[in-house]
């Protein structure tokens, strides 16, 4: 199980949860297990950036990196607000 | 009782000095840590370059800061050699090993055509407006001299701008510019502190100028009420800018200050914020990644509401455009660890923040080793949720 932050932008698909846990061995399934069970995340996860442990995953194997038990992965999709 | 004669005598026969020339080697060499004890007129009036200013009264309580190495060589010198000299005992009794007093002092330096840095300075009011700058040892008066001198421009005078405005104000940034084209509406009122109440319907711009020039007369604003578009990017930039704030509300203006900002070879401190969180990073073209390495397509604008549709809390943009004018600060002093290849995110409810890397983008169409962005686009279209993300 890895533990994803929900960023504020997406908390209307996840029903306001702020942090989920997620199953999967893979980046890709993780977010596969996220999007079956909160099926409106599936718009918006292709604009969020992915990063396991505070890296960036396209800078890693991308989709395909491995995640371990334990690690956090945070979404973050971009946010113009400033005033 | 020893007159004063006798005892300057007996210090001067306890501890080391050099002559002008053998001064001059050493400090050509950059060897030793330069200290002038002398007092802040006579510091004023020209002083040997590269040497720290720590008058002989705060002696003890300074050095450490100046040298915090003791077995690094210390080079004091005054104005003729005495005071110098009782402060070398003083090192030495402080545990300084290797401590030298300049025999004849700044006098004997600047008659053998040595030298001397003579500096603006700033004036006592100014002194006493920057003395809490003053004391630390990285800002100091070269480092206030430096913001005094330094051009800043804010991209939106609304929730981030506001705090970011005034604290780069209050510090002495010598010119700040300010982009907006709204007036103040009393929704702005629950965050945007640059405003208040009696100015409700005036330009922002107007607004923020009137505040600012009423905390720090040292401050030119200079006003553009409009919006940043590709017609007039240029035309702004062209007055001189060395750091760039955004606090920007909108995709396509986000994408026009990066692309502006890597032409010009301008930092962006950036900032965003939306309901109880907030985002920080510095882009610096060359150095780090820009926007586009971080979001290469803008989400459509039905995926990505902003704060007058989603709210945020009003001390929200207190915390992020704080921080944006701390980085803004150490990017005009060129001290400390910029946020650059960091994107620092904010979350006011559990109080926490949290820090992830940024990384260039090769293939990044605007600072990428092959461009293929490489002119004003239209940034309304290219933000309106056409096209698939990358």
């Amino acid at each position: 199980m890895t533990r994803v932050r929900i960023p504020p932008t997406l908390r209307e698909q996840t029903g306001g949860q702020r942090e989920l846990v997620a199953e999967g061995d893979t980046v890709r399934d993780l977010l596969d297990d996220l999007t079956s069970r909160f099926p409106a995340l599936e718009d918006q996860l292709p604009f969020a950036n992915v990063y396991l442990e505070g890296e960036d995953v396209r800078t890693l194997d991308g989709l395909d990196t491995e995640v371990n038990p334990g690690s956090t992965v945070i979404l973050l999709p971009a946010m113009a607000g400033g005033s | 009782m020893p007159s004063y004669r006798e005892l300057l005598q007996q210090v001067r026969a306890e501890i080391s000095e050099l002559d002008s020339e053998r001064a001059r080697e050493l400090i050509d060499g950059g060897e030793p840590v330069v200290v002038d004890v002398r007092e802040q007129d006579e510091w004023d009036e020209g002083h040997i370059p590269r040497a720290v200013h720590i008058p002989r009264g705060h002696l003890e309580s300074r050095i450490e800061r100046a040298a915090p190495d003791p077995s690094r060589r210390v080079l004091l010198y005054c104005s003729a050699g005495n005071r110098s000299a009782f402060a070398a005992k003083t090192l030495e009794e402080m545990g300084y090993e290797d401590v030298v007093s300049l025999a004849g002092g700044f006098t004997d330096w600047k008659r053998n055509g040595y030298p001397v840095e003579l500096q603006s300075g700033l004036d006592a009011p100014r002194r006493a407006r920057y003395s809490r700058h003053l004391l630390i040892p990285e800002v100091g008066e070269q480092g206030q001299l430096k913001l005094l001198e330094s051009k800043i421009l804010l991209i939106g005078a609304g929730g981030l701008g506001s705090p970011a405005s005034l604290y780069l104000a209050a510090a002495g940034v010598g010119r700040l510019g300010i982009v907006d084209a709204d007036v103040v509406d009393e929704s702005n009122l629950q965050r945007q502190i640059v405003h208040s109440t009696e100015r409700l319907g005036e330009a922002k711009v107007e607004s923020a100028k009137r505040t600012i020039e009423a905390l720090n007369p040292d401050v030119e604003v200079v006003a553009y009420k409009e919006r940043l578009t590709s017609e007039n990017v240029e035309r702004i930039l062209a007055d001189g800018w060395d750091v760039i704030v955004d606090g920007a509300d909108n995709f396509p203006t986000r994408y026009l200050v990066n692309d502006a900002s890597i032409w010009h070879d301008i930092p962006v401190v950036h900032g965003s914020i939306y309901r109880f969180e907030g985002q920080v990073t510095v882009f610096k073209p060359g150095v780090g990644p820009c926007y586009r390495c971080l979001f290469p397509t803008p989400p459509p604008p039905e995926l990505a509401p902003s704060c007058a549709e989603g709210g945020v809390l009003g001390v929200l943009p207190g915390v992020i455009g704080s921080l944006q004018a701390n980085e803004a600060l150490k990017l005009a002093l060129g001290i400390g660890e910029p946020l650059i290849g960091r994107l620092l995110l904010f979350d006011a409810l559990s109080a926490e923040f949290n820090e992830v890397k940024l990384r260039r983008d090769p293939d990044c169409p605007v600072c990428g080793e092959h461009p293929t962005i490489t002119e004003y686009i239209d940034y309304v279209e290219f933000c309106a949720g056409t096209r698939e993300p990358a």
